[in-house]
């Protein structure tokens, strides 16, 4: 039943990182649009992520109540040692989800308006930011249990070269699967050309930044080059990575929007694996060489078991409904 | 400000603002559903117009409500590790349903509000229904969790470790039914009350008095039903408390010394120094009789239990004090309300019984509050009853003072803006629903 479990927890941070980090991309997006286009850019967002937007969010839920549950020590490390950039991250979520709906529910239209905008906007990019950081600290190797002086424990723990390379990477990323997803939204043939080059800037930012990872991961000493090309499962990752970006930059510039989609969810996967298949089943490396493990830290079998059947009811209920929703609001193709 | 005071005050703050967002999410989408079933069955514009303008606050609660949880579900963490450390596995499973009802919500919430016109029209009603019973069944099983805080079970607590971890043993641990209830009817009553009482407001000022009286109608019968089985079930949790936590009991009390038969206080200003309540109303052997059933039981006073497990008398006392007084007021109100529903009296003849509800708009939620401090600040000095105290659960972090007064800024402007909001929301309805007001009018 750990499997199962497992398995979920990292299908839980995947959707995260896809679904949520598209919505995180949509603040993104608009805080890099020119001020005319950004109401048409609002407009399709609101009519595509609007209704899924709620449910999106859910899986970050799921995630740390599997954590906390299942691997409570992984959970309490984490919310010792990264606590700032965990309550960063959040005060990001709390603001960017009451800013969104806030800014459709308002009643009468004004200069508020410009406030919850301004919040949307920045609170998207900080959240995904942190939670590129809180990403890059679990593998970086810069929390330090046994360490005695505030700074060291709990600053230094997050703050570094490498993750916050992991950081501006994830907003880029997080930018272009909005603009993919946005693409296949609009109607209009001018929004869509205008999503596509968003696509295309998001792109080349993201190979600048994921670029920028290494070259940060050499500073820090963090052997980063071995653990993505010295496997095959890392090294196959980053192979089909880089082919399906051919293939991307070949069917964004032909206009083809209907793979874009799958072919731009399948790269950030490649991108996940490639970074995490390494350490697996390690969930927290540890300054002084040591990790947490997660088979190491499982909770006991009674706890285990009743979670794992608890997901896999919850999922025979939640996935046809959440799948129907999908559909429903997808825009119909002619 | 120390640590362990800034950890416990944003905890405080955190649950203490989530649970009115949370009970309002929960609760509304049961008036709209009822708004939408009258829509549907008499094509009546008005019910349609009604369940739009409710659904918006169902969504504005919601999104509140949802983010302000995600954040509990790092809080716990953030601020108390070493007690996530342990209950996590044991206590976990109300959290893990829970994941999926707020899951379910959250998709059901997604149809119902984009739903129009898109849906089959019952497919529709039955995704708002989806979102009223999903959100009550997610408040059922997180109370869950915290019942177990109040009486742990389904582990064997040996020299510091915890054994034989069973946790659906935990989860249906013996507090859970009487606080999950008495919650339940706390959510209906509050909302109810404060929904009633805008719509009230507004019969008064004459504006839009169709819209006005068909939604006061919905909400007051929810609010009154719910306020007249409370006491009730206040009587359930009355007797469960003093079985389990009798230090809970004796603060909510204020009884320093074991009596028997134990006199009722109402009011009075307790000394913690000198451990003595001035000038309180003694009903004699009430409180044996609230307890155990039996005028003449002995209830357990704190003189039994160690100094160093004595809740904070002062504060749980005069909590509970507003609760019950609270719970007694709206039941009166509600015994008015249907009293004059059975004479069939025109409700906007009886301007006095419209103003009660308006006056009652904030009571329910400051009595919901008033129950939240009794059950968790007469817990104290405990986090898990018995076995681990608070302040050996809170994190090593210094400096937590600081993210307390963030949480403070950001949860007050939060409730700033969603008044605002709400505000702005009453105020279009003219605009917004009028037409079709006036159009039904000439049919």
């Amino acid at each position: 039943m750990e499997y199962v479990v497992i398995a979920f927890l990292c299908l839980g941070i995947l959707l995260y990182f896809l679904l949520g980090g598209a919505d995180f991309g949509a603040g993104i997006i608009e805080l890099f649009t020119s001020t005319k286009n950004r109401s048409r850019t609002r407009k399709t967002m609101y009519q595509a992520i609007g209704p899924v937007w709620e449910a999106n969010h859910m899986w970050l839920i799921i995630a740390i109540v599997i954590l906390f549950v299942g691997f409570p020590h992984i959970y309490t490390t984490m919310s010792v040692y990264l606590h700032i950039p965990l309550l960063i991250m959040l005060i990001g979520i709390i603001a960017r989800g009451t800013a969104f709906v806030f800014r459709h529910y308002d009643a009468v239209k004004d200069d508020m308006q410009w406030l919850y905008n301004r919040i949307f906007r920045y609170s998207s990019f900080i959240t995904a930011l942190f939670l590129g950081i809180i990403a890059g600290s679990l593998i970086s190797g810069h929390i330090d249990s046994e360490a005695n002086d505030f700074v060291s424990a709990y600053i230094f723990s997050w703050l570094n070269w490498f993750s916050i390379a992991v950081g501006f990477f994830t907003v880029s990323l997080c930018g272009f699967l909005a603009a993919i997803y946005l693409i296949g939204e609009t109607t209009d043939e001018h929004d869509k050309r205008r999503f596509i080059r968003k696509a295309e800037f998001m792109n080349i930012a993201a190979v600048i930044f994921g670029a920028m990872v290494f070259i940060a991961a050499e500073l820090d000493n963090i052997p980063l080059i071995d653990w993505v090309f010295k496997n095959a499962v890392g090294l196959t990752a980053i192979i089909l990575a880089s082919l399906s970006l051919i293939l991307l930059w070949y069917l964004l510039i032909k206009g083809k929007t209907k793979v874009l989609r799958i072919l731009a969810g399948f790269q950030v996967t490649m991108i996940l694996l490639a970074i995490s298949y390494a350490h697996f089943p390690n969930f927290i490396q540890l300054k002084n060489g040591n990790a947490i493990s997660l088979f190491e830290t499982v909770g006991p079998e009674k706890t285990i078991y009743s979670l794992g059947l608890a997901l896999l009811l919850g999922s025979i209920l939640i996935l046809p409904f959440l799948g129907y929703l999908f559909y429903k609001f997808q825009k119909k193709e002619e | 400000m120390d640590d362990f005071l800034a950890a416990r005050s944003q905890m405080a703050l955190s649950l203490g603002f989530h649970i009115i967002f949370s009970c309002i999410g929960m609760v509304m989408p049961f008036f709209m559903a009822v708004s939408h079933y009258k829509w549907l069955k008499t094509n009546d514009e008005v019910y349609k117009n009604l369940t739009k303008a409710w659904s918006k606050g169902v969504a504005i609660f919601f999104a509140t409500g949802a983010v302000s949880g995600t954040m509990l579900s790092f809080e716990l963490g953030l601020l108390w590790p070493k007690f996530m450390e342990h209950a996590g596995p044991i206590f976990g499973m109300p959290f893990s349903l829970e994941g999926t009802a707020f899951f379910i919500e959250a998709i059901a919430l997604g149809f119902f509000l984009y739903g129009w016109n898109k849906l089959n029209k019952w497919f529709h009603w039955f995704t708002g229904m989806v979102v009223g019973v999903s959100g009550l069944a997610s408040g059922i099983l997180v109370v869950a969790a915290n019942a177990w805080m109040n009486s742990p079970a389904g582990f064997d607590f040996v020299d510091g470790k915890y054994l034989n971890i069973d946790p659906i043993q935990a989860m249906f641990n013996k507090a859970w039914f009487s606080q999950a209830l008495h919650m339940c009817l706390a959510a209906f009553t509050a909302t109810g009350f404060a929904v009633a009482g805008v719509h009230a407001l507004m019969i008064l000022r004459n504006q839009n008095k169709e819209f006005h009286l068909k939604a006061f109608k919905i909400a007051a019968v929810f609010a009154c039903i719910g306020a007249l089985l409370q006491p009730l079930s206040g009587d359930i949790s009355a007797k469960d408390v003093a079985e389990r936590q009798p230090a809970k009991l004796a603060a909510m009390e204020a009884l320093y010394k074991t009596e028997k038969p134990a006199p009722l206080l109402i009011g009075g200003i307790v000394n913690e120094k000198d451990k003595t309540v001035k000038g309180a109303i003694k009903i004699p052997g009430a409180l044996s009789f609230l307890a155990h059933g039996d005028f003449k039981a002995e209830v357990k006073g704190l003189d039994k239990i160690p100094e160093d497990e004595h809740p904070p008398v002062a504060i749980t006392h005069y909590a509970f004090q507003i609760m019950v007084g609270i719970g007694t007021l709206l039941a009166i109100i509600s015994s008015i309300y249907f009293i004059n529903l059975l004479r069939k009296k025109p409700l906007l003849e009886k301007r006095w019984l419209l103003k009660l509800f308006v006056l009652a708009v904030p009571l329910g939620y400051i009595a919901l509050e008033a129950g939240w401090v009794v059950t968790e600040v007469g817990r104290q000095p405990w986090i898990i009853y018995g076995i681990m105290r608070t302040k050996d659960a809170v994190t090593p972090m210094p400096g937590i003072a600081y993210s307390f007064y963030i949480f403070s800024a950001i949860y007050l402007s939060l409730s700033c803006i969603v008044t605002f909001l709400l505000y702005r929301q009453i105020k279009m309805v003219p605009v917004l629903y009028n037409n079709s007001e006036t159009e039904t009018s000439n049919h």
